[in-house]
């Protein structure tokens, strides 16, 4: 079994603030992580070659410095990592971005052997779009399957997977043939310790680089000036001020809340 | 036989982990260092100042290509009281010449920096695990025990470059449990300005040229203090280390110390309308000379601030990281010619550290930290009398010179008396001489 | 890119989201919002959709003001199944060419708007907030939160055609305007052999379809809760208020209550006009998802807790002694 997992680098969203003055998000000194969901995928895929054999391979699009991305997806037991990385992507929305991907995978399939299972996280914490995933699948002309919970049986035999993903209020249970694409969410599973011989392999393993010139990517696809979608403006959300601090008794606190939220709870019909 | 996953294991990717595993990578040995953080720099801390000429004689010209703040051009000594700064201090040009004396640098960029540089040399660098024990067998240190499954490591020789709580140098019973006399806590902020603001407050030229102030003096009332200023590109780092038992003793908490010490009148100025970007805490070991415990044992040898490796009078302590760091990996390339790796082959390591500057200026200063310790009003008593003496002399009162220094006269046999006073200086110039 | 004739491309789309016979609300608020823009683009409204038997829906779209309903029926589209429906939807599109297509910003939603905006090399902006049409040029302009809300982005589409949107359920209202829509009722053959994905089963997890954003008020905890039991009290307060309970991320992973009522980055965005955080202690990714409430009472035993930083009025105490504390308190004063 082949699973080659879709991975982004993302600053981690606890930590950037916000300047009010300009407007902008502070993103100095915010470290870089492999985005949340996407972690879930590689465990994912790391624990389907566990049981069945076969390798992980990771693709992630991103700046140089996404490498450590990589790196760190090795340590989680990945095999084979590739970091696509060329200015001609600058800017790339998600129709531009999934066309990247999808291209850059040939090279991996290239390289690597035909995948069974395409992986990538529900969605990204920076750009929260969850359309990545869908895009590479339709690209790939794969069966999709969106927000995974339970990895349920897979039969490499009669190259099927079930997969339990979740609904609003409830869950479904899907049988796709593979090879397949699955976004994973949270509840997926646990992240393990990685063992020590994973690290050990993991600082020995290269990342591969790709880019325009080592792949068959077409530029006029990629990039700012090639996506549909692009940036008018960017601004942050007015400031919450830090509010009034109610204090007293505990008789005293509710009833002084009572009166401050009095004028709303009429405004609502409620008194 | 049993299995050796590398040659040499070291823990901790510090300036002395670095070192040593450069020279061994560069030795075509097969060495791994074990590091705790998520990279090499994340969780290490320091004033900031880097000393060039250690890792020069490693890798030549490094300044050019790492990532370094300011060179430093100037360096200041501050005594200061509650409303008073006697200040000295060096500025050359012969500092603002290449290849330079030293650096202003932030560990998170430099060390990760560096690390690159070892990896490319060709060792293994493995981060996010724990190193928990040693492994030992038959008296002799063959490997490593890490908090990962399957995280035994084992090998010829382990270097334990694990900082100032060094878990293994205590385990292996080289060091002693470290007494809150021998060890500051050094809390520390990064405060944002921007570079034109910094060139313009502290007199330099341009964003290449640094400054250092150290501070100290009555102003600490009494404890025994070091704070200091340096300048990065586009931001100052400020800080305020403290002997832990002075901390515990004054009841103060380190935080306060900083807040208080950012309010001072003359050290407001230099950062205001800056924003606090970051805050750090470190422990530095102050023992000196006498708190470097033994530096081997059969197949280990212990370097950097897990040795109490710091020159704490000249803030010197990476350098010396560094050093150490080079010739455990030289006494382990020699070991491995013979084959031999036992505590006697390796005791060439204390020797050549006794030969080093390391050993030799700490030894000069060896009982600086107990003297210091004795007799606390050196930091305070004199201080405070050289701040007034200066003050009293460039006030002009209508006070006549001559009895000015008069006046200094007998407030030096009232506070100490001149029998005191030769003692003091006797004593000083014996110990520091 | 492919160059297009964005000329030929007309009216503003909204896909009728349904599941089990019944459609989600927030396909009729997309077709109030979709009258407005139609109106500003000097266009009509439409509604489409796929499945079995759809055309039941015509009155109800029409109720909420669609002009025109496009509909492909087929008994193997009768459950939502990412592929066949995709294929389906773009066969619509390509047919007739709609200059906007707004899809609710929910599970299916985002399932199906980005393999369908892949298809049809469409620009596809996610998770939009607010809508309007630029009137320089008869633009959409979709503004959405990202960075967990700490940022707002702008977005449009100059050079393609549909302009399309997935909007977040419970922005905007969705208000009648009855007309009678025209059906147009296309034809679209697929056999069930030709579906590679099958679904095995479906299951309820137990608590019916919760969607917070319906509610005015909101009463959410966190692991100040301190057990699972105690989020009764939430729930004894949310209904004195007439509202519903919602928790935080680390109550869910906890096992105390299901991720459909996880507020936060992973979890749903709301903003009540009353919102109390009970021993929450205010992480980013939580605050993302409430931040914009009108009015936000956050109780928490820690006086530096983050949450007093977005709160409008904050009370240093342990939430189980104020939360029935309040229940008690409010009952007396809401049941005059």
């Amino acid at each position: 079994m082949h699973s080659l997992v879709f991975i982004k680098q993302v600053p981690d969203a606890a930590q950037v603030r916000v300047d009010y003055e300009t407007g902008t998000l502070i993103r100095e000194g915010v470290p870089a992580i492999i985005n949340p969901f996407d972690t879930h995928a590689i465990e994912a895929a790391v624990q389907i070659k566990d049981k069945f054999g076969g390798s992980v391979s990771v693709l992630c699009m991103g700046p140089p410095m996404a490498d450590e991305a990589l790196k760190k997806a090795l340590a989680m037991g990945a095999d084979n990592v590739f970091l696509l990385s060329d200015r001609v992507f600058a800017g790339s929305d998600t129709l531009a971005t999934s066309y990247a991907l999808w291209a850059g995978a040939q090279k991996v399939i290239q390289e690597v052997g035909p995948v069974d299972i395409f992986w990538a996280g529900k969605q990204a914490i920076d750009g929260d779009t969850a359309q990545t995933g869908p895009g590479i699948a339709t690209r790939f002309d794969v069966p999709l399957v969106t927000y995974a919970v339970e990895i349920k049986e897979v039969d490499p035999q009669a190259r099927k997977i079930k997969i339990v993903r979740l609904l609003e209020g409830g869950t479904e249970t899907v049988e796709v043939p593979m090879p397949c694409l699955i976004t994973t969410e949270e509840t997926l599973n646990h992240i393990r310790f990685a063992p020590l011989p994973y690290l050990i392999k993991a600082a020995r393993t290269p990342v591969v680089l790709l880019n325009s010139s080592n792949t068959t990517i077409d530029a006029s696809q990629c990039g700012l000036k090639n996506s549909p979608t692009k940036v008018k403006k960017a601004f942050t959300p007015p400031k919450r001020e830090r509010g009034e601090m109610i204090e007293g008794s505990l008789d005293e606190i509710v009833n002084t809340v009572y009166a401050k939220i009095e004028p709303m709870l009429k405004q609502l019909g409620k008194v | 036989m049993r299995k050796k996953d590398f040659d040499v294991v070291i823990v901790g990717a510090g300036p002395a982990g670095l070192a040593a595993g450069y020279v061994l990578a560069k030795a075509k040995v097969n060495v791994a260092i074990i590091e705790r953080g998520t990279f090499p720099g994340s969780k290490n801390v320091m004033g900031g100042i880097f000393y060039r000429k250690a890792l020069d004689d490693l890798m030549p010209d490094f300044y050019k290509e790492a990532p370094l703040e300011r060179h430093i051009i100037e360096q200041k000594l501050w005594l200061i009281s509650e409303d008073s700064v006697f200040s000295t201090g060096i500025r050359s040009e012969k500092f603002n010449k290449e290849p330079y004396n030293c650096f202003s640098v932030f560990r998170a960029k430099f060390d990760k920096w560096f690390a690159q540089k070892v990896q490319e040399a060709g060792a293994l660098i493995i981060n996010e695990t724990v190193v928990k024990d040693p492994i030992v067998e038959n008296g002799k240190v063959v490997g490593v025990r890490t908090d990962r499954p399957d995280g035994d490591l084992y090998c010829d020789c382990v270097i334990a470059a694990d900082g100032v709580n060094s878990f293994l140098a205590k385990s292996l019973g080289l060091r002693e449990k470290i007494t809150p006399n021998k060890v500051a806590i050094a809390v520390k902020e990064i405060i944002g300005l921007p570079e034109n603001v910094i060139n313009d407050r502290f007199g330099v030229s341009n964003d290449s040229e640094g400054v250092t102030i150290e501070i100290t003096g009555p102003y600490f009332e009494g404890m025994e203090t070091m704070a200091f200023i340096y300048t990065n590109k586009n931001s100052v780092s400020i800080g305020v280390g403290t002997i832990i038992e002075d901390i515990i003793e004054h009841k103060v908490n380190p935080n306060d110390l900083i807040e208080k010490f950012k309010t001072h009148p003359s050290i407001a100025p230099l950062i205001a309308g800056g924003e606090t970007k970051e805050y750090l805490a470190h422990m530095i070991p102050e023992g000196g000379y006498y708190a470097v415990p033994k530096l081997y044992t059969d197949g280990f040898m212990v370097t950097g601030d897990a040795a109490m490796l710091v020159n704490s009078v000249h803030r010197e302590g990476s350098n010396l990281a560094i050093e150490s760091g080079k010739l455990a990996a030289r006494t382990y390339l020699e070991a491995r010619e013979k084959g031999d790796f036992s505590a006697k082959s390796l005791s060439a390591y204390q020797t050549k550290m006794e030969e080093s500057f390391v050993l030799k200026d700490l030894k000069m200063y060896r009982n600086l930290p107990h003297l210091l310790e004795e007799k606390r009003y050196l930091l305070t008593k004199y201080p405070q009398l050289i701040i007034d003496s200066m003050y009293n002399i460039y006030n002009v009162d209508g006070v006549s010179k001559p009895d000015k220094i008069k006046a200094i006269k007998e407030r030096l046999k009232k506070d100490f008396g001149y029998w005191n006073l030769a003692k003091d200086m006797f004593t000083l110039w014996r110990k520091l001489g | 890119m492919i160059k297009q004739d964005i000329t030929q491309y007309k009216n503003v789309w909204v896909f009728i989201e349904h599941n089990e016979g019944k459609i989600e609300r927030v396909s009729l608020e997309l077709l109030s919002k979709g009258a407005e823009l139609a109106k500003d683009l000097g266009c009509e409204v439409c509604a489409f959709t796929v499945g079995d038997k759809v055309e039941q829906f015509a009155k109800e779209v029409g109720e909420y003001g669609a002009k025109k309903f496009y509909i492909i029926e087929n008994p193997v589209l009768k459950e939502y199944r990412t592929e066949p429906w995709r294929d389906a939807i773009v066969y619509l599109i390509d047919k007739y060419k709609p200059e906007v297509a707004l899809i609710g910003a929910t599970t299916l939603g985002r399932d199906l708007a980005g393999t369908v905006a892949t298809k049809l090399s469409a620009g596809l902006t996610a998770d939009t907030t607010a809508l309007d049409i630029d009137p320089s040029n008869k633009n959409l302009l979709m503004t959405r939160p990202t960075f967990g809300g700490n940022l707002m982005a702008t977005i449009f589409c100059p050079d393609n055609r549909p302009q399309m949107s997935t909007v977040r359920p419970g922005v905007f209202k969705a208000v009648k305007n009855p007309t009678k829509p025209e059906i147009i009722k296309e034809k679209y053959d697929i056999t069930e052999d030709k579906i590679v994905k099958k679904i095995i089963e479906k299951v309820q997890t137990g608590e019916e379809k919760v969607n917070l954003s319906f509610y005015e008020v909101i009463v959410a905890g966190g692991k100040g809760m301190g057990k699972k039991e105690n989020l009764k009290l939430l729930e004894d307060l949310a209904n004195v208020l007439g509202g519903t309970w919602a928790v935080s991320r680390k109550v869910v992973q906890a096992g105390w209550a299901p991720q459909s009522r996880q507020v936060g980055q992973t979890g749903q965005t709301v903003h009540p006009k009353i919102y109390i955080a009970a021993g929450i202690s205010g992480a980013v990714q939580h605050v993302a998802g409430m931040k914009s409430s009108d009015i936000i009472i956050a109780i928490n035993t820690d006086p530096e807790a983050p949450i007093f930083e977005v709160a409008t009025y904050g009370i240093v105490g342990d939430c189980l002694q104020v939360l029935p504390k309040m229940t008690e308190m409010f009952k007396q004063k809401l049941v005059k």
